[in-house]
């Protein structure tokens, strides 16, 4: 897919909570003697005045700062994520009056389990590509739920990043095309009463988000005409490090592509705010004309894939904290116990 | 009584054991049907059986007969589905050469299929225990590796065994498997790596026990009046069940599977073989100490004695009965009501000199054994080449 004109990223911002928790703290209580390692070895937790708004708000000014807009330019935002504040009510309007945003402006919250950020992207691509709007604020961010000792919670982190898209001419990146490939393939969900999300354990792997990974990668590799070695960088969504390592060589990247992006071992899975934080990650370093490959993944399922090409201008606009930043800044959390109570895991009433 | 009969084995077919995630019930077992009709070179079948445990239960779907009839393009042949837990494979084929043998059919198909992946763990979990004592186990939170684990339990109380003596099941199945193409695991395991697995519900370990996974397999089968040149026929010289208490406390010894023992007896009996002329044994190795009390059942070590003789090799390639000779249960894959028929498809490639890099030399003699519900239920077979 491309835009009727050229559209890109004018201004970039990430967020990671400061807290971790070992994820051994969480072996201890819950598995079993013998077992396996934990995919990574800390995860990000937020702190007890920290939720996906206050996140989204943190990261999207540090976007606009760098892209220098006027709050009363941006005609969209949209946060994606599957740990809204709110079951019912939207995060992006709060997020748009903190930023100045409102009133005139199409706001809402996106779901699509981890692809809800790139869902958000894509929409932003298509409104400013459109000419309805100048520019559109698209964020990535979860406080990552799971359910206590299921194999997600040694995964689930929380973070994300946001992109404020608008004209090309004056982007550090411009788009160059997006793909999504999308199927109904229940492989994790929560339903509307539970507490926590459920996932298919195995078939979460092979017939999820390899099939969809893969399949949107090539379909865009195939749209653009290019290879993976004409990429200087490769972002995936990274629910384990093994996964990424594992798409990435099936589709002929080498681990150096992907080594930038991949944040998930210093952090967890940050669900929707997972993809789009590794690629804030490559931005903080990625030279101008390099060319970035990115794919993520939401359960449900379906993958967006996007081409970006640096231009001259991410040298200006790179201030402000970069994602090792966010990621060097961390105080672990006194234990599973701790944690419980920063997660409001434990039932009071 | 006779469980002594002239039906013959002359297809055989499978498909690969493991995650088939983009394939059904349908799918799979039309595709081991085919696969053992183009064996036989038989373009149709009188009658279809079906073995099967879960589909009920776990995949919404009964009236496998129907179902498989139709997606194996065999309309309107008459077609069941045989239920006996995890035996079902090994039941399907016995109940399949009874009709031939009864001379009602010249030509009959088992198939047995399982397609386990669909569902999440405590869904399997649930459905497996179904094949225990539902009043007395299952209602009161017996899982069935957890019926399993009193028994190993017991075993290595009565007899002094660790856990680490039970290795060599497991290291020789996953060793077996290797060259399998049809096998789930295809790695070697150590002594070591299996002494280090972390425990599934005490003692019994992850490389304990078989997988969970999907596959079907089908043999065809038919009267000696059917035979034809081209036929490459193994005979099934006995076909034998018998069943025990369902609940485990209802048992005088549970360290004897009599419904094994008793099955093992008449196929020899009807048969006129005895243990020591099988030139290796099939055995339902769903969990180590299932291999044990089966080899036990069968006559291929005395009660209590066949951990030693696994430690001596007598059970691995070149021994006194290779077990398990593509992988067994535990690491060709325990699609659970199939692997019975996966275990009759492997003897039929021994026998007819057909097994590749596992060929049992000179194999012309085989047991195999399907047991169901702890032993409440097992069939045993008795083929030659």
């Amino acid at each position: 897919m491309r835009p009727n004109r050229e559209v890109g990223i004018a201004g970039y911002g990430a967020y990671v909570p400061r807290l971790r928790v070992r994820t051994e703290d969480i072996s201890d209580v819950w598995r079993p003697r013998g077992a396996a390692a934990p995919a990574v070895a800390e995860k990000s937790v937020p702190g007890p005045d920290e939720d996906v708004v206050t996140m989204a708000i943190e990261a999207a000014r540090t976007a606009l700062d760098r892209a220098g807009t006027d709050p009363d330019s941006i005609g969209a935002v949209w946060v994606g994520t599957e740990s809204k504040p709110y079951a019912v009510k939207p995060s992006a309007t709060i997020v748009a009056e903190a930023l100045g945003i409102t009133p005139h402006v199409v706001a809402a919250d996106m779901e699509f389990a981890c692809k809800a950020g790139s869902e958000a992207m894509q929409a932003a691509v298509a409104f400013v590509g459109s000419g309805m709007v100048e520019a559109a604020l698209a964020i990535g961010m979860d406080t990552a739920q799971s359910k206590p000792g299921d194999a997600l919670e040694y995964t689930a982190g929380c973070g994300g990043a946001a992109y404020l898209f608008g004209d090309g001419s004056e982007a550090l990146a411009v788009v160059e095309a997006s793909v999504s490939h999308v199927t109904d393939t229940p492989d994790f969900f929560r339903r509307e009463t539970a507490h926590y999300p459920e996932h298919g354990s195995r078939f979460t792997g092979e017939p999820s988000y390899f099939r969809h990974t893969l399949a949107a990668s090539r379909k865009l590799l195939a749209e653009v005409g290019l290879e993976p070695k004409d990429f200087a960088h490769a972002v995936f969504h990274q629910p384990v490090p093994k996964f990424v390592e594992r798409a990435a060589a099936e589709l002929g990247f080498t681990r150096e592509q992907v080594r930038v992006g991949l944040v998930a071992p210093r952090m967890g899975n940050a669900y929707a705010g997972s993809s789009l934080l590794g690629l804030a990650a490559v931005l903080d370093v990625a030279k101008p004309g390099e060319r970035i490959f990115f794919c993520s993944y939401g359960s449900g399922a379906g993958s967006d894939a996007f081409c970006f090409r640096v231009t001259a201008r991410i040298e200006e606009r790179r201030r402000g904290p970069a994602v090792t930043d966010y990621l060097d800044r961390r105080r672990l959390v006194d234990g599973y116990g701790q944690y419980l109570r920063l997660r409001g895991k434990i039932r009071r009433s | 009584m006779r469980d002594a009969f002239d039906v013959f084995i002359i297809g055989a077919g499978q498909t690969p054991v493991g995650e088939h995630w983009g394939l059904g019930l349908r799918e799979l077992g039309a595709a081991a049907i085919r696969a053992a009709l183009d064996d036989a070179g038989v373009e149709t079948a009188d009658a279809v059986f079906v073995g099967n445990m879960l589909g009920g239960c776990v995949n919404g779907q009964e009236n496998l007969g129907a179902l498989l009839a139709d997606a194996a393009g065999l309309l309107p042949a008459e077609a069941w589905k045989i239920e006996a837990a995890c035996a079902s494979g090994g039941a399907v084929v016995r109940a399949a050469a009874l009709s031939v043998a009864a001379g009602i059919h010249d030509v009959a198909v088992a198939v047995a299929v399982e397609k386990m992946t669909d569902a999440v763990s405590e869904q399997i979990t649930a459905g497996l225990a179904t094949a225990s004592d539902n009043d007395y186990e299952a209602s009161h939170g017996f899982s069935f590796v957890a019926l399993s684990a009193l028994m190993m339990r017991r075993y290595m109380h009565e007899t002094g065994a660790g856990r680490e003596d039970f290795a060599p099941f497991a290291v020789n199945a996953h060793r077996n498997a290797v060259a399998n193409p049809n096998a789930m695991f295809r790695e070697p395991i150590s002594a070591e790596q299996f002494a280090r697995s972390p425990l599934v519900a005490s003692p019994i370990g992850v490389l304990d026990a078989a997988p969970v996974c999907d596959g079907a397999a089908a043999v065809v089968l038919c009267s000696r009046d059917f035979l034809k040149a081209h036929h490459r026929p193994v005979r099934i010289a006995a076909a034998a069940a018998a069943t025990d208490t369902i609940g485990l406390a209802g048992r005088a010894d549970i360290l004897t599977l009599g419904a094994a023992k008793q099955s093992a007896e008449k196929a020899f009996a009807a048969s006129g073989f005895a243990p020591t002329d099988m030139d290796f044994f099939e055995a339902h190795d769903a969990f180590t100490i299932i291999t044990a009390l089966s080899l036990e059942a069968c006559g291929f070590a005395p009660r209590g004695d066949a951990l030693r003789r696994a430690a001596h090799g007598c059970f691995s390639p070149g021994g006194c009965v290779p077990v398990s000779t593509f992988g067994g249960l535990k690491a060709r894959g325990h699609p659970v009501g199939a692997s019975g028929a996966y275990q009759i498809v492997e003897a039929a490639a021994q026998l007819r000199g057909e097994a590749g890099a596992n060929q049992v030399p000179g194999a012309r003699v085989a047991l195999t054994q399907s047991i169901g519900g702890h032993g409440s239920i097992a069939v045993t077979h008795v083929l030659e080449a």
